[in-house]
């Protein structure tokens, strides 16, 4: 019994310690060539970047791509910051995971809380996947927080923004005294009334896709807008309607403005919870769930309203087999010619969001098209002013336009002028990259 | 009460997410990531009401023994096996701790890939059929689409440059490919970004509309 007793003991020795044996061939070395930048435009972040240890098979840091494996690979990165290296205080940053094999080099932006005008320092250490730190990296380069509160890249997109954005509030409220305003037809939605009727005279139900993408995509949500209009002469009209969907808050948020829609005609009876439904996240799973619902039904209408990818047309030709009547309503540019070629309605981008306001009839609504065109005022003007103004350059200065614009060569006072509407409709923006995520 | 708060945190939402991209200063530069980060959590709830809509659909399909029940089974296995599989961390290593090492991955890249590509090559058939009707010289606008189309068609092959080609040099800009990328750059261009400032305006117009709670009718019913 002793015997065995001191044999599990021993057992149990061997194996506590076999991992930190085993974690003592394989610590991992340290990344190089840290480097820390303070992002000119961005004053609060600071970007960092640096070149991650290689390690073959054998533990060793070769620096020489060779492929890792996963029993020694990296799992990440530790970063720390101080204000002061000889002080020992060290704040925490971030755990870095190193999701691949390969991953040889890194960067990540730092935009947590600095404080004014300091000095900071950076330093990293790998992880390995047994949770065995490495030794720390060499510090970092100092770096110091110019601390802006506004980023003056972005000055005009401001003040466009609240131009376009005063000019549409502006015109929803003149809209609501002024209840009468005009708006162009739009055949694409004139004719949603007529293919709801065309389908309640054939008895045959009318298919509503609502697009790829979630709720929180513009072009769904308008999609979804429409679909409560739609929905509401079709419970009028006593007809079927049928809207597969690929997202699960698309489907909860589609069900609710469908059965709004069903008690403001009167027919609440009418609704079921069947009438939206979840049909695959995947994008062809999707499609392939929505041509089989269109070929067997043989819908008498098809609408397309929201966003669309490589689908578009595979959809609408479906659709276009059966006979189906088909409006379309998309703002991606790509699928436009797709939907313009197979269906015999399509809003073109704006329409898209315009739908709402034409079908509502609500002045409010109504106002805020008004507004919009504001927008396409200054947009023709500066397009009009940067056509003028680069004719005159090239005319009086002799130099070819691609050059004036980038400024390689002096076009003098309307070369100036090209510069500055250039600067304008130019924002730089930063692509934030985290390290290995 | 039931709109005015959802109006409320919309507004609240809406206004911090326009601040943001003008102030570089933390918390507003990690807004955009926490947002989407809160919005995954609510999706991820969400997901448990499609997945129990598409078992609810297809299980009463089979129940009722409905036309075409048996893809409905095959639906219903496809889901719980995945999701089994997923959740389980069949053939997962045990170091990464991640799906797209184990079964999942394997049945997605040898199963689902190979039938979403199969979906997707439809696309070369239905592109010849919607050419066909769109090209048809019906009016003078359909006859001017056609006349581009051939040109920009001629101009990805060989036969572009072959036609053309004896063209002398001041007449360079007649020769096929010239024409094709004047189109594409000129006018083409031209139209889509007349199209993308509209869609530009059209998102401002209809965001503030929600922000501002003036466009209520995603909210539903009460």
């Amino acid at each position: 019994m002793r015997i065995i007793i001191l044999t599990g003991f021993i057992f149990i020795i061997v194996l506590t310690f076999i991992p930190f044996v085993h974690a003592e061939n394989i610590k991992p070395p340290a990344p190089t060539e840290l480097r820390a930048d303070s992002v000119t435009n961005i004053g609060w972040t600071v970007k960092i970047k640096w070149k991650s240890p290689v390690i073959a098979n054998n533990g060793a840091n070769t620096n020489n791509n060779t492929p890792l494996s996963p029993s020694n690979s990296i799992a990440g990165y530790e970063i720390q910051r101080t204000k002061d290296p000889n002080s020992g205080v060290w704040e925490d940053r971030r755990f870095l995971e190193s999701r691949l094999q390969e991953f040889i080099s890194g960067e990540y932006q730092d935009m947590s809380w600095f404080s004014d005008g300091n000095i900071y320092y950076y330093r990293m250490r790998s992880i390995n996947k047994d949770n065995i730190a490495g030794e720390w990296s060499e510090l970092s380069n100092p770096v110091t927080i110019d601390g802006r509160w506004f980023d003056s890249d972005k000055i005009w997109l401001l003040i466009i923004g609240i131009i376009i954005s005063m000019s549409i509030i502006i015109y929803i409220e003149l809209a609501k005294r002024q209840k009468k305003l005009f708006i162009r037809n739009i055949a694409a939605l004139s004719s949603i009334e007529e293919a709801i009727g065309r389908s309640t005279e054939m008895g045959k139900p009318i298919v509503y896709v609502p697009g790829i993408l979630d709720v929180n995509d513009v072009q769904t949500l308008s999609g979804l807008i429409i679909l409560q209009k739609v929905s509401k002469m079709v419970a009028e009209y006593d007809t079927k309607i049928n809207v597969p969907v690929s997202k699960s808050l698309v489907l909860t948020t589609g069900r609710e403005m469908v059965k709004e829609a069903y008690i403001s005609a009167g027919r609440p009876d009418a609704y079921t919870d069947d009438i939206v439904h979840y049909v695959a996240e995947e994008q062809f799973a999707y499609v392939a769930g929505i041509n089989g619902i269109i070929v067997r039904e043989k819908p008498a209408t098809v609408f397309y309203m929201g966003a669309f990818f490589a689908e578009s047309l595979i959809l609408a030709e479906t659709g276009n087999t059966v006979g189906a009547i088909q409006i379309a309503g998309t703002a991606m540019p790509a699928q436009l010619p797709f939907f313009i070629a197979a269906c015999d309605y399509t809003l073109i981008g704006e329409e898209l969001f315009a739908a709402s306001a034409y079908l509502s009839g609500d002045p409010q609504l109504l106002g805020s098209l008004k507004g919009q065109d504001i927008g396409k005022i200054i947009a023709m003007t500066f397009i009009l002013l940067g056509m003028v103004f680069s004719t005159l350059a090239v005319i009086f200065s002799g130099s070819d336009l691609i050059s004036i614009v980038k400024g390689s060569s002096d076009a003098g006072f309307f070369g100036e002028i090209i510069k500055f509407l250039k600067d304008i409709f130019t924002v730089t923006t930063t692509h934030i990259k985290l390290g290995g995520m | 009460m039931k709109k005015q708060i959802p109006l409320l945190i919309t507004f609240i939402s809406g206004l911090v997410m326009i601040i943001a991209i003008f102030i570089p200063h933390y918390p507003f530069t990690k807004m955009e990531k926490w947002f989407t980060v809160w919005f995954n959590i609510i999706a991820v709830f969400a997901f448990i009401l499609g997945g129990g809509n598409l078992i609810r659909m297809h299980g009463n399909k089979i129940y009722k023994r409905a036309e075409g029940w048996g893809y409905s089974l095959v639906a219903i296995i496809g889901f719980v096996g995945m999701l089994t599989i997923g959740l389980l961390q069949i053939g997962v290593d045990g170091y990464f701790q991640r799906v797209d090492q184990g079964w999942t991955d394997k049945i997605y890249w040898n199963i689902i890939w190979p039938l979403a590509s199969t979906m997707f090559a439809l696309l070369a058939f239905f592109v010849a059929s919607a050419s066909y009707r769109a090209f048809r010289a019906k009016n003078v606008e359909a006859t001017i689409l056609l006349a581009t189309a051939i040109i920009i068609l001629l101009a990805r092959t060989f036969l572009g440059a072959v036609l053309t080609d004896w063209l002398p040099d001041e007449l360079a800009f007649l020769k096929i490919p010239e024409l094709a990328n004047w189109i594409m750059t000129s006018p083409n261009l031209a139209g889509q970004r007349a199209i993308m400032i509209g869609i530009a305006l059209g998102i401002i117009s209809t965001s503030l509309k929600i922000i501002l709670g003036i466009e209520r009718s995603y909210l539903g019913s009460d």
